[in-house]
């Protein structure tokens, strides 16, 4: 027996089945969902479909969906990160406390918050990738760390736990027009974060699909050694994940501060499990190495729908939760089945 | 096959973790168009060997000889840069990523659109393709999921891919162990493939009857020293497979056995 002339025919040339096809996919499920929720809304609601409740949702969908997409990259990356929805208030709070009790231009108080924000994500990724820990809880440590932090500066500094008055700060006016501006359609306002989301959603889904970095992520989530054994820096791009999320903390922290001229220091507890949430249901694996950006976005949106349409439809808002809970299993084992059918083991 | 030149050497080497000595004077030599296997039980220092080879450890004793020239290397990057590939069982491929994305990760193709620089999907698509067509496996849709190809497949992209890649030294730890005969077979073949192109191959298995086909020669271990280094002339099968089950040891069992019968 020679190998060389034995007569093995692999069987390599089947066509590529529909199923096959989905995998990859990712967010098929979330577009499907977010399709159902659109058009029952619609039909159970007089102003789901006008431009005004238009505007309502995208608006509530807006902030979410910028934190979403970079923790699906992080997600996809392999790790998770807890600090996220209080690094919102965290980012809000340096901004707020250096332009109204400094006395600094909001300027350059945003610029102190970016470097606080990268600070975060710097920290949390060389602690995930030195220790070797699982990022779940190394993170759960910096979200009780700096949720601490928020409340004790507050306080040491104010007297009480809120920030307020960002309006009357030097710089307010032209950075709150690139942060927190409206922009009319049909004499509607729609607050400009909807930009930043979709500007978000666009830059990071190209990053991820188009870029080396993008493969690396795919690569360091699915699976860390093989990565490392072909010369991908599996930590590098960890970490680099991790400050993604800080700079998306950054940004919807200081589009809320804006905004609102005010940040409570409590800010943002919770919001973290939704970031996860949206980009669960846009179809990233909780164990890494798959996911889709835009679905993560769309996962976004659907929250902002359900959650303005319950509003709409004059429910009670308790029904939002039962709700997420449901989205959240069925795409949870969407996702489960994909990835059994991606990554089975034939002999 | 004396024309054929030699692209690693190993004289000598020997390797200590810790008080344990895992490998102890072990020589072997990598030819180019050639196929060296390494056989030997679990514990044998296979791995170890080949360890040494790929950059992972460094060999406490003896000499490794790279083009002639005696090298310590540093690393498995120091290694893929001497053209030295490893292709490991279970380290072999991303199951979750696409074949095209697995074939070039971590030496993406690029091309700019302006100041930014993507990957260059549609020619990584096309060269993957052709690459594996040349190997002779056919795949009509690069961009479905390593994980849904056969395990055979897996190992023959990875193959792939080091051999495009330009490695001249091709190091493949127990490519067939986990794998059905069919499976087998069609790693096998690509380990020919390789070796036809005129790669030094080293195939480290458990099983004579995957190595001797395509072997030319046969370093047998056997708790980390050699146990034999045969040319294939020198040895059959059926001798191969008694040295690796122990030789007199199997011997003395089967008498034993027929003893219990009898
Ligand atoms: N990192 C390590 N530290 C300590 N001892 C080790 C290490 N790696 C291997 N050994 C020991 O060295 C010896 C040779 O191991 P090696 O992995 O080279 O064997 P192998 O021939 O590849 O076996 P297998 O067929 O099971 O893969 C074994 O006794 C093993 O326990
Ligand atoms: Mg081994």
């Amino acid at each position: 027996m020679s190998a060389g002339s034995t007569a093995v025919v692999p069987e390599l040339a089947r066509p590529p089945r529909l199923v096959d096809r989905l995998v990859a996919r990712p967010e098929i499920g979330s577009l499907l969902g977010a399709v159902l929720v659109f058009v029952f809304f619609t039909l159970i609601t007089d102003q789901f479909l006008t431009v005004k409740g238009v505007s309502n949702w995208l608006d509530d969908a807006s902030t979410l969906g910028i934190m979403a997409v970079t923790v699906a990259m992080l997600m996809i990356g392999g790790e998770f990160d807890l600090s996220t929805g209080v690094n919102t208030a965290s980012t809000g709070l340096v901004t707020g406390i250096l332009a109204t009790q400094a006395h600094w231009n909001v300027w350059l108080a945003l610029l102190v918050s970016l470097v606080f924000a990268l600070l975060v994500g710097l920290v949390n990724g060389l602690l995930v990738v030195r220790t070797g820990l699982p990022s779940f809880i190394i993170t759960l440590g910096m979200f009780l760390a700096l949720q601490g932090l928020n409340l004790g500066v507050t306080r040491a500094v104010t007297g009480n736990v809120q920030i307020s008055g960002v309006g009357a700060a030097h710089g307010y006016e032209s950075a709150g027009y690139f942060l927190a501006s409206t922009f009319r359609i049909g004499g509607t306002p729609f607050p400009v974060s909807i930009l930043w989301w979709i500007g978000a959603t666009a830059l990071l889904s190209g990053v991820l699909l188009k870029t080396r970095f993008g493969n690396w992520v795919f690569a360091a989530g699915g699976a860390p050694l093989q990565a490392r054994a072909v010369g991908v820096p599996v930590r590098s791009t960890k970490v680099a994940l991790f400050m993604l999320t800080g700079l998306g903390a950054w940004l919807v922290g200081n589009i809320n501060v804006l905004r609102y001229t005010t940040v409570q220091a409590n800010q943002g507890i919770g919001l973290e499990l939704q970031y996860i949430v949206a980009a669960v249901i846009g179809g990233c694996l909780m164990t890494g190495g798959f996911g889709s950006v835009v679905g993560a976005a769309i996962g976004a949106l659907l929250f902002g729908m359900v959650r303005q349409g319950i509003v709409f439809a004059d429910w009670n808002s308790d029904w939002f939760m039962l709700f997420l809970g449901v989205l959240l299993l069925v795409a949870v084992l969407a996702n489960d089945v994909f990835r059994r059918r991606a990554e089975r083991m034939r002999r | 096959m004396s024309e054929h030149q030699t692209l690693v050497e190993a004289r000598g080497v020997g390797k200590m973790y810790g008080s344990v000595k895992a490998l102890d004077d072990v020589s072997v030599t990598v030819n180019a168009g050639e196929v060296t296997c390494v056989l030997g039980d679990n514990g044998a220092g296979k791995s170890t060997l080949i360890k040494i080879l790929a950059g992972v450890h460094q060999h406490d004793f003896g000499h490794l000889l790279i083009g002639g020239e005696e090298v310590r290397l540093s690393s498995p990057r120091d290694a893929l840069d001497r053209g030295i590939a490893t292709v490991y069982q279970d380290l072999a491929v991303v199951p979750l990523m696409s074949v095209w994305r697995n074939f070039f990760l971590g030496s993406e193709p690029r091309k700019s659109i302006g100041p930014l620089k993507i990957i260059d999907s549609r020619g990584a698509r096309d060269t993957a393709r052709k690459a594996l067509a040349e190997l002779g496996i056919n795949l009509r849709n690069v961009e479905q999921p390593v994980g849904t190809l056969s395990g055979g497949e897996r190992q023959c992209v990875a193959i792939a891919r080091a051999v495009h890649f330009g490695a001249k030294v091709l190091i493949l730890d127990e490519p067939t162990a986990a794998l059905g005969v069919k499976q087998a077979g069609i790693v096998l073949r690509q380990v020919a493939a390789a070796r036809d192109r005129g790669l030094g191959v080293v195939l480290i298995t458990h099983n004579p009857h995957h190595a001797y086909p395509v072997g030319d020669r046969f370093l047998l271990l056997k708790r980390g020293a050699a146990l034999g280094n045969y040319e294939k002339a020198d040895i059959s099968l059926e001798e191969l497979t008694r040295q690796m089950a122990g030789g007199a040891e199997l011997e003395a069992l089967e008498h034993e056995l027929r003893g219990v019968e009898g």
